[in-house]
């Protein structure tokens, strides 16, 4: 792509497996992460929460904490200067709540203390006089339920109407779908630290996926100029979405006003569970209908997202399960309707996927159902019916970039499948260490499933990147405010400026709002493409100035915008993507058919991934996603009892271990330059978890022949599905 | 807020320490307690670390028994000579957590924590445990089925010690199962013991996860009992029903729960079909090599 006057080409290009330059710190724990923040005379911050779904607040005293040695501020919703509520869609959440709460670990207080034990003691010490009232938690009902807040009880209500919606085919399955709600288990909790500066603004260190969103509605809060809150990015123990919405940067960020001190906070790790959005659960009825040689005619479905208590992005989210409802298949007609409602159970918002999850285990849980009856073999089906450049998605747009989905289904099915080990070690059997496998009782089966996502933000969000270069002394410094969350964005920055300038020697400085304006959020697969063609247009821009014969120091800085999108029609009609990235998964797994415990064995996949830009961390986030999908099919669940959660712990709240984590064979990436993409890449964080978790389903079906229309199976769906 | 630690060198450091005062409690290896501490459900006082005293440490075998120190690592019990001579203990261990946690997590710690959930109790239970203890008031005994007393509740008393538990050395097949939902590090959501005592033509059960405190299966042991060749040492089940009826009968003598980690109902048929599998395993042929 580039054109230089070098004759070899620098090392870490583009293409390159580069080696991250934060990877020898992390790996030998000398990296800084958000929760490792110090600064002189700090005191540190605690959360009071809510222990009830749904309650009045009577009254508040918090006379008794502020009596307790130690303690240097209690704040509630009255201490806040500015507007009492934050979101990154709607601003429906309080800061602090008011009058009522409406989620189990809703915040209600916040404390400062001289220790963390203080202010936990501090917190307990609070006189908070509730009413519980009965909470909503059916998201059904909560579509005509009384409302539990002013803006009402339904986030989104979308119907897509798409070629002839009285349409049928010859052939029709049905089938109701259910996915549990997922949580992003990061390990790195929230944690950050806020310190108050002599211009009345404060400085804020925080592990967040996009610092400028953050500031802003930090700023609206504490009622100051966003100019005034300063933020910078804290090193981030991962994220998978749970970082996009506010959890304590606006309480530290008051407890250091009030107290004139840095106040650090770092969440427990049931805090964490409370405090951030999970995926959101979902129920899911379908209608495929079909011609008798396997054409797909139409496609029927009716989806309910629980929400939770606050908008978060409920209504993008939805949006993302409808518009991808049918798949990644060519179909004329369809009629879509989704609900994305609010209850009394936690807030739901973005993870990895974002809306597709749900809607790619619906619908490849369907297209099986419709391979059976038509007596045509899955693989066949997806083939005869993949989507391709010219095709339109169910939503009217045309598919004008790159859609290799037939190769996808074809790559990933050639791979040879796994051998059936004669005498495998115990602990490799379903149940592994608990050794109780009969391997009489153990069935294999194989599962295929396909995916389609969006990359980037849709529906008319204008989204851009904004990135600078300096070039001085041959090294290039790269400023960007893409929040690195461990996907490996700094990376990449360091590869396409090396490719672009021929200069090894780069750095990528801190990332914060003060330097430079918005990166836009570290989600929907957008950093490599945004991101990285603002550091590639600054660095292209530099290269200019260096050819034109300029010398000495050269700083260029680009803002990156994709082609516009507008949002979705009454009928649900509209251009409201930029562009799709597809993969193809196939499980095998091992079942125990009477403890219905579940080995996947091993993951095959092929992914839509445009260019290749670094293989060792292209096959990373395949990994990792795959891990996550593996998660969701058969352990990943936030239990909920009538808006409690019972497992908020890493006890309870299981996710794959070592011996739980299938082998991954990558049987192709797919290397179809994307138009418009910088270096032709396809963002590549979310297809792996997509297809991967209906794939594990479809396999777990194959061996037990059940339905098995819940995710994740539980042992239970298996060994009692007779009686 | 305010704790201390005395690290106790012997039983007798130990059994001071803890007359320091009714905050003063036991450490071993810190893996329940430090998370009943981090949970807030208990606030240090006085720690009495015994992870040094040698009267608690290793094991030994006295006469036909075996004694297990309080002390004994997971680590300890997975390999060598006491995992042969008490491997469903062994096997148990191998299931517990992770490797740090069974470095550092102890058989004593496990017995006095009393969690339905605990790995080794339905072991201990099938052997007929007796727990060692000493305290203010000199030694003394309880069997495990009388120490164990209801959830997270025991025998113990202020400023006891348990220093050993002892087991009989049996010659028979031993097996363990554990069931949970993920292929390891997982709280058992049932498991199964099964312990043959050829000597005393004996086949005892323990299962833990499934009733508010480990239980033995005295019908299906009577049952079972009666069927084997124990001259030979092997059943005659050719069709698997001696095998599956033992299963419904141990599960019979279950009381489980539903709760976050699982139900009643699956707890039940899982326990069936442990104890089906331990017993068709405790006395199939051995596999040629
Ligand atoms: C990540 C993790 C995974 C785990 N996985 C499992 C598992 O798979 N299976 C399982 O069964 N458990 C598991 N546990 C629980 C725990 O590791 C075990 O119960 C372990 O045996 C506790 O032993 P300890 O020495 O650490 O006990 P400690 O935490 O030191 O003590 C526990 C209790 O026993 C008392 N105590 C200790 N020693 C004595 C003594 N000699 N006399 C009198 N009282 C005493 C203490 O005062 C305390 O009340 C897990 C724990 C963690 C943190």
């Amino acid at each position: 792509m580039t054109v230089t006057d070098r004759r070899t080409p620098v090392r870490g290009g583009v293409g390159t497996s580069a080696p991250r330059p934060d990877g020898v710190a992390k790996v030998a724990g000398r990296f800084a992460f958000s929760s490792d923040l110090f600064a002189d005379g700090m005191v540190w911050g605690h959360v009071l929460r809510s222990p009830y779904p749904s309650a009045r607040i009577r009254r508040i005293d918090v006379g008794p904490a502020l009596a307790i040695a130690g303690v240097h501020a209690v704040v509630t919703a009255s201490d806040v200067p500015g507007v009492n509520a934050y979101g990154l869609e709607h601003t429906d959440q309080p800061v602090f709540a008011e009058d009522v709460v409406r989620f189990t670990g809703e915040a209600v207080a916040a404390i400062a203390a001289d220790h963390p034990e203080t202010a936990r003691r501090a917190a307990a010490a609070v006189v908070v006089e509730y009413e519980p009232l009965e909470p909503l938690v059916d998201a059904e009902a909560a579509i005509t339920a009384a409302p539990i807040h002013p803006d009402g009880n339904v986030f989104a209500h979308l119907l897509i109407s798409h070629g002839d919606p009285a349409a049928t085919g010859d052939v029709v399955v049905e089938g109701t779908y259910e996915v549990g709600m997922q949580d992003q288990a990061f390990m790195g909790p929230e944690s950050g630290l806020a310190i108050p500066a002599d211009d009345g603004g404060v400085d804020l260190h925080m592990s967040t996926q996009w610092l400028h969103v953050d500031r802003d509605q930090v700023a609206s809060a504490l009622a100051l100029p966003p100019g005034l809150v300063r933020m910078t990015l804290a090193g981030v123990g991962g994220a998978f979405g749970a970082r996009e919405d506010v959890s304590l940067q606006v309480h530290i960020c008051l407890l250091a006003l009030h107290t004139g001190r840095p106040v650090k906070m770092v969440f427990s790790r049931e805090e964490s569970f409370l405090g951030h959005v999970h995926r959101h659960p979902c129920r899911m009825a379908y209608r495929h209908h079909a011609t008798r040689d396997g054409r797909l005619v139409k496609v029927e479905a009716r989806m309910v997202f629980d929400g939770g208590a606050y908008a978060s992005t409920s209504g993008p989210v939805l949006t993302n399960a409808c518009c991808f409802a049918a798949g990644p298949y060519a179909v004329p007609n369809a009629v879509v309707e989704g609900w994305a409602v609010r209850t009394n159970n936690p807030p739901c918002g973005a993870m990895r996927g974002f809306g597709a999850v749900q809607a790619c285990f619906a619908h490849e849980s369907q297209m099986d159902k419709l391979a059976a009856a038509l007596g045509m073999d899955p693989v066949e089906l997806r083939l005869r019916n993949a989507m391709q450049t010219g095709d339109r998605l169910i939503t009217g747009q045309l598919i004008s970039g790159t859609a290799p989905v037939a190769e996808l289904i074809r790559t990933c099915s050639a791979a040879p499948l796994p051998p059936q080990d004669p005498a495998p070690d115990p602990m490799a059997r379903p149940g592994g260490s608990g050794r109780s496998a009969d391997p009489d009782r153990v069935r294999r089966g194989v599962g295929f499933a396909v995916s389609i996502k969006n990359l980037m933000y849709s529906a008319g969000f204008d989204d851009f990147s904004t990135a600078r270069v300096r070039l001085a002394d041959g090294a290039a410094t790269v400023t960007c405010a893409a929040a690195e969350v461990g996907q490996g964005f700094v990376t990449l920055a360091q590869q396409i400026v090396r490719e672009v300038l021929q200069v090894e020697d780069v750095v990528i400085s801190a990332a914060d709002t003060s330097s430079i304006a918005s990166a836009g959020s570290t989600s929907a697969s957008r950093q490599t493409w945004m991101s990285g063609g603002a550091v590639e247009g600054a660095a292209r821009a530099v290269l200019r100035r260096r050819e034109a014969g300029e010398t000495g120091e050269i700083e260029e800085t680009y803002e990156h915008h994709h082609k516009p999108t507008t949002p979705l029609g009454a009928d649900g009609q509209g251009d409201a993507h930029v562009s799709y990235v597809f993969a193809a998964h196939r499980a095998v797994v091992d079942v125990d058919l009477d403890l219905g415990l579940v080995r996947v064995v091993e993951i095959a996949t092929s992914q839509d991934v445009g260019r290749v830009m670094n293989p060792v961390q292209v096959t990373g986030q395949i990994e990792g996603g795959i891990a996550q999908g593996v998660g969701l099919a058969v352990m990943e669940e936030i239990v909920m009892d009538g808006g409690l959660v019972r497992n908020a712990s890493f006890t309870d709240y299981l996710i794959p271990t070592a011996l739980d984590m299938p082998e991954v064979t990558v049987a192709a990436l797919i290397e179809q330059p994307e138009p418009g993409a910088p270096f032709g890449a396809k963002g590549v964080g979310e297809p792996p978890t997509i297809s991967s978790s209906a794939a594990v389903a479809a396999a777990v079906r194959d061996a037990t022949g059940l339905d098995l229309p819940r995710i994740p199976i539980r042992p239970q769906d298996i060994a009692l599905a007779g009686s | 807020m305010s704790g201390s630690v005395t690290v106790a060198r012997s039983l007798d450091q130990a059994l001071d320490a803890l007359r320091s005062g009714p905050d003063a409690r036991l450490v071993a290896g810190g893996t329940d307690l430090m998370v009943e501490v981090n949970a807030g459900r208990w606030q240090p006082g006085t720690l009495v670390s015994v992870d040094r005293a040698p009267e608690l440490r290793g094991w030994h075998r006295d006469g036909d028994e075996i004694v297990l120190g309080s002390g004994l690592t997971y680590a300890e019990m997975e390999r060598g000579e006491l995992a042969r001579l008490v491997p469903a203990l062994a096997q148990a261990a191998r299931t517990v957590g992770s490797p740090q946690i069974r470095n550092a997590g102890t058989l004593g710690g496990n017995v006095v924590t009393a969690s339905p959930a605990g790995d080794t109790l339905p072991v201990l239970t099938a052997l007929d445990a007796v727990v060692q203890i000493a305290g203010p008031e000199g030694t003394r005994i309880s069997p495990l089925r009388e120490f164990v007393r209801g959830v997270k509740r025991t025998d113990l008393r202020a400023g006891e010690v348990v220093t050993a538990v002892r087991v009989p050395a049996l010659r028979g097949a031993q097996e363990f199962l554990k069931v949970g939902t993920r292929n390891a590090m997982v709280i058992s959501v049932v498991m199964v013991a099964v312990v043959v005592d050829l000597d005393g033509h004996t086949v005892r059960v323990g299962v833990g996860s499934a009733a508010p405190v480990p239980v033995r299966a005295p019908l299906a042991e009577e049952y079972v009992g009666a069927l084997v060749d124990w001259e030979r040492a092997r059943m005659d089940d050719p069709t698997g029903e001696v095998a599956a009826q033992f299963g419904e009968l141990v599960a019979q003598a279950t009381s489980p729960i539903d709760d976050h980690r699982s139900t009643a109902a699956y707890r039940r048929r899982a326990v069936a079909v442990c104890a089906a599998r331990a017993v068709r395993r405790a006395f199939q042929e051995p596999e040629s090599p």
